[in-house]
């Protein structure tokens, strides 16, 4: 039978190193069913993170051969098997053990994002009317598994470590499914430019080379909210516009109280 | 003693996939403090897998439906050993659990007038999914995370559960182990949800994740409550068989609604051959009617690739066994056929059912708008879980519910499609609705900490054995088990083997042993989870064995016919006092005279 070897990464968040591990290989394998023979049969505390096995819930994120992938996705007749495929955890992302790494920074930024909020349903009902067309761009962001690999690959993430300044590709590209939703009446435009840091985008789209569900994060997501900070701080016309429009909103509040 | 640390939630949720989301997010609603624990990462529970769509009676696409109906779909294709209560409640409150999603932000496909749109789905008389391309599961469980994370639920994620705790009879919180350092926690509760979903890696083939190992149901029993319906098993008819590697991997039902056909090696359509009487006046007699169906016509019946998921799976298995399946040992499920009946059918079938377009050509290398797919059953749900009332589902212990896969009665003897995702939403809600309730008028109970003890202490002494035997190996021997012996066809022989096989995996995950430490060490959590696997395992079997019949899910080959003794009884497993495992038959609480002429008027 045909055997490949697999140069993986143990370790924890103190260090580790590369252990060679070689398994017999059949057709159609991907990168995540070789780690798993190799766990159940040679190192049964080998950690790694895997649900789903067919690219839908985004867990067992990892760099293969240098490259961020869902191991589940990666055949292995994609790999050149002559010389050691390498398999390493996220590096954008402190190590927890092994393939494991601590996500938790994600689920924490994402809470401090505004939550949807729509408007007044349209029907009596309580159902809304929106038309197909409307919602393709949000139904495409909202295909997101997050896997958070656009994260691993970002560079102001990755390299810089900016994780307190920047929300990364993936919460950009929530911000742009909340508002670019036909319902939602929440703006999230002001802190997109401060606190969330959409400046350090310099649009280099790695984020959408490695997406596995291929959503155009940059040009459909990023590039349209860039454009919204854009016009809402350095358009002189629409900052005079609302200035003026806040300058009548309080009167009418004052009149009211 | 040792030093755990302790949580207090005045709800416990254990199980964070529609069912448990929902759930923490209606006993938060209700103002008391909710903790939810997740096996996995938040967001990643088998939820995100389901894929054709949420069953309610919206009637946007097609006005003649309404709850009536649904109910009656309900109860037929559980083969009428449903909990009726159950099957009324879910048809009557589902189209409001779906809008209430949209009021989430959740992004359904649109009709041409903007409504959500429903699609045809196997067993359900007019089209009633609500969908996302085929992606439904995904944006269901996204919708209540991001809704759930803003209402005040402490999540406690990569923890599994290893024991609930009682004060008497009352279960007052769980014990268990977070994944990171392997450290253990108390979580002290008035009332506890399980929602843990299903069995599914008991079984070689199957389209369920590691984390499927019947925690919940396990738990439950454990603790004294009941199982019913243990014997009903849905093997869904579609898993892709090839490569190897993806072998049980779900091909969704909406590929058949979408005109998708099975056809065996000859070319054959052969499930126009079997099709049951009592779905016969509803069923295509032809091919085009059948396709006139998916197309929308309401004049159509269904054609019987859509019948419900057991004759499916059975019709399919019977192809093979008889030499007519594809190279690989499955049937083919052909899409790519509709090029014949309309203009760009590759773009339609990309649109429609984008992720098993993706799924087969990176996994397969086939191109489904060009190539028919081999597909064959896989082991997708089981029906039976913990025995709950039907309007609160609270179990037979006070302060213990339970919701979705784990928790029975909705299904019967076989579950319609899309029903699953509904019943998440629905008995979610009412779980926490009914949690919250109970928390409010209970104190917190009594803690035994000598208990906690042994249970740690239990699941320690694996790391003791460096010598013994590998986990893995014997789930794995236990999995080919159960899809040899306690598959879709089934005999008492084959049966009563499965038994004497499962005591000796016992014994043998009684001598199982892991290396390293306790910090993220997935040989040690494949042993813990032995347990539960193994007495599923054993309750499926044995009520399996006790419904001497065919009926819906269960096959046997022995008692191949459905039978009068059986048509009203459920089977309830139980654990008796000396803790062996009980097997009992119990007559189904009869269905009120209105909801009898429900299902006469649209049989």
């Amino acid at each position: 039978m045909k055997t490949a070897t697999f140069k993986i990464w143990r370790g924890d968040a103190k260090g580790g190193e590369f252990q060679d591990y070689t398994t017999e290989i059949a057709e159609g394998m991907v990168v995540l069913d070789a780690v798993m023979q190799i766990q159940a049969t040679q190192a049964r505390d080998l950690a790694c993170r895997w649900n789903c096995k067919a690219g839908k819930c985004g867990s067992c994120s990892a760099e293969v051969n240098g490259m961020p992938k869902l191991m589940c996705m990666t055949r292995l007749s994609e790999l050149p098997l002559e010389k050691p495929v390498t398999v390493e955890p996220m590096k954008a992302f402190p190590v927890t053990k092994d393939l494991v790494t601590d996500v938790s920074w994600n689920f924490r930024v994402k809470k401090k994002i505004k939550p949807f909020k729509p408007r007044t349903p349209d029907a009596p009902d309580g159902t809304w009317r929106m038309q197909q067309e409307d919602i393709d761009r949000v139904q495409e962001f909202r295909k997101c598994i997050e896997c958070f690999l656009c994260q691993d690959v970002c560079h102001v993430l990755r390299d810089h470590q900016m994780h307190e300044k920047f929300i990364g590709p993936r919460f950009l590209i929530h911000v742009a499914a909340l508002e670019m939703h036909p319902l939602d009446t929440e703006n999230r435009i002001e802190e997109l430019r401060n606190t969330q840091g959409i400046g350090y985008c310099n649009i280099t789209k790695c984020c959408t080379k490695v997406c596995p569900e291929n959503i155009q994060i940059t040009d459909n997501g990023i590039i349209p909210l860039k454009e919204r900070v854009v016009d809402e701080f350095y358009d002189p016309f629409g900052w005079l516009w609302r200035w003026l429009k806040r300058k009548s909103d309080s009167r009418i509040e004052i009149r009211e109280s | 003693m040792a030093d755990y640390e302790t949580f207090e939630h005045d709800v416990l949720v254990i199980g964070a996939g529609g069912a448990g989301l929902r759930s923490a997010i209606e006993a938060s609603a209700a103002g008391v403090r909710v903790g939810l624990v997740c096996k996995s990462l938040l967001g990643k529970a088998h939820t995100v897998m389901a894929e054709g769509g949420i069953a309610a009676a919206l009637a946007n696409v097609d006005e003649r439906d309404n709850w009536k109906v649904h109910f009656a779909d309900t109860m037929r294709g559980g083969q009428y050993v449903n909990q009726w209560r159950m099957a009324e409640l879910h048809a009557k409150e589902a189209p409001d659990r779906v809008r209430e999603l949209e009021a989430w932000g959740a992004v359904f496909d649109r009709t041409k007038d903007g409504r959500i749109l429903q699609r045809h789905f196997g067993g359900h008389k007019y089209p009633r999914l609500a969908h996302v391309g085929d992606r439904t599961g995904l944006e269901m469980i996204r919708t209540l995370q991001d809704h759930g994370i803003h209402q005040g639920i402490d999540v406690h994620m990569e923890h599994t559960i290893l024991s609930l705790l009682k004060d008497g009879d009352r279960v007052v919180g769980a014990f268990g182990y977070e994944r990171e350092r392997g450290r253990f926690k108390i979580f002290r509760a008035k009332a506890v949800v399980l929602a843990t979903g299903g069995i599914g890696r008991a079984y070689k083939i199957t389209s369920n994740s590691w984390e499927y190992t019947g925690d919940g149901h396990a738990l439950a029993y454990e603790a004294g409550a009941e199982l019913i319906d243990m014997e009903f098993i849905q093997f869904h008819p579609t898993g892709m068989v090839w490569p190897p590697s993806v072998m049980g991997i779900l091909v969704t039902e909406g590929v058949r609604g979408e005109g998708g056909i099975l056809v065996n090696k000859d070319g054959k359509r052969f499930m126009f051959d079997a099709i049951p009487e009592n779905y016969r006046p509803q069923t295509a007699d032809n091919e085009e009617e059948g396709w006139r169906y998916c197309q929308g016509h309401k004049d159509a019946r269904r054609p019987p690739e859509l019948l419900t998921r057991d004759h499916v799976s059975r019709c399919i298995v019977r192809e093979i066994k008889e030499g007519r399946g594809s190279p690989h040992g499955g049937v083919f499920l052909d899409i790519s056929w509709i090029k014949q009946k309309m203009p760009n059918a590759a773009e339609h079938i990309k649109r429609k059912l984008p992720s098993m377009y993706h799924q087969f050509k990176q996994l397969a290398d086939i191109d489904i708008t060009e190539q028919p797919m081999e597909v064959g059953p896989t082991t997708h749900y089981i029906m039976g879980g913990a025995r709950v009332d039907p309007d609160t589902q609270m179990s037979r212990l006070p302060g213990l519910f339970a919701a979705g896969e784990c928790a029975a009665g909705i299904n019967g003897a076989n579950r319609l499609g899309g029903n699953s995702l509904s019943d998440l939403l629905v008995f979610g809600k009412r779980a926490g609705e009914f949690a919250a309730k109970f928390a409010g008028e209970n104190q917190h109970g009594r803690i035994d900490r000598d208990e906690l003890d042994t249970v740690a202490r239990d699941a320690l002494a694996v790391f003791d054995r460096s010598d013994g035997e590998n986990p893995y190996t014997i789930q794995k021997d236990l999995q080919d088990t159960m899809q040899d012996l306690v598959g879709i066809v089934r005999d008492e022989t084959e049966m009563c083997e499965a038994l004497e096989k499962i005591s000796d995996f016992k014994t043998r995950a009684e001598r199982a042993a892991v290396t390293g430490n306790r910090e993220y060490n997935p040989g040690w959590h494949t042993a813990l989870d032995l347990e539960n696997l193994l007495t599923v395992s054993e309750a499926i079997t044995r009520a399996a064995l006790e419904r001497k019949e065919s009926r819906g899910a269960q096959f046997r080959e022995d008692y191949p016919d459905k039978e009068e003794r059986f048509s009203k009884v459920n089977t309830i497993v139980s654990k008796s006092a000396d803790g062996s495992m009980r097997v009992r038959l119990e007559p189904l609480p009869e269905v009120p005279d209105y909801l009898k002429r429900v299902i006469e008027e649209n049989g």
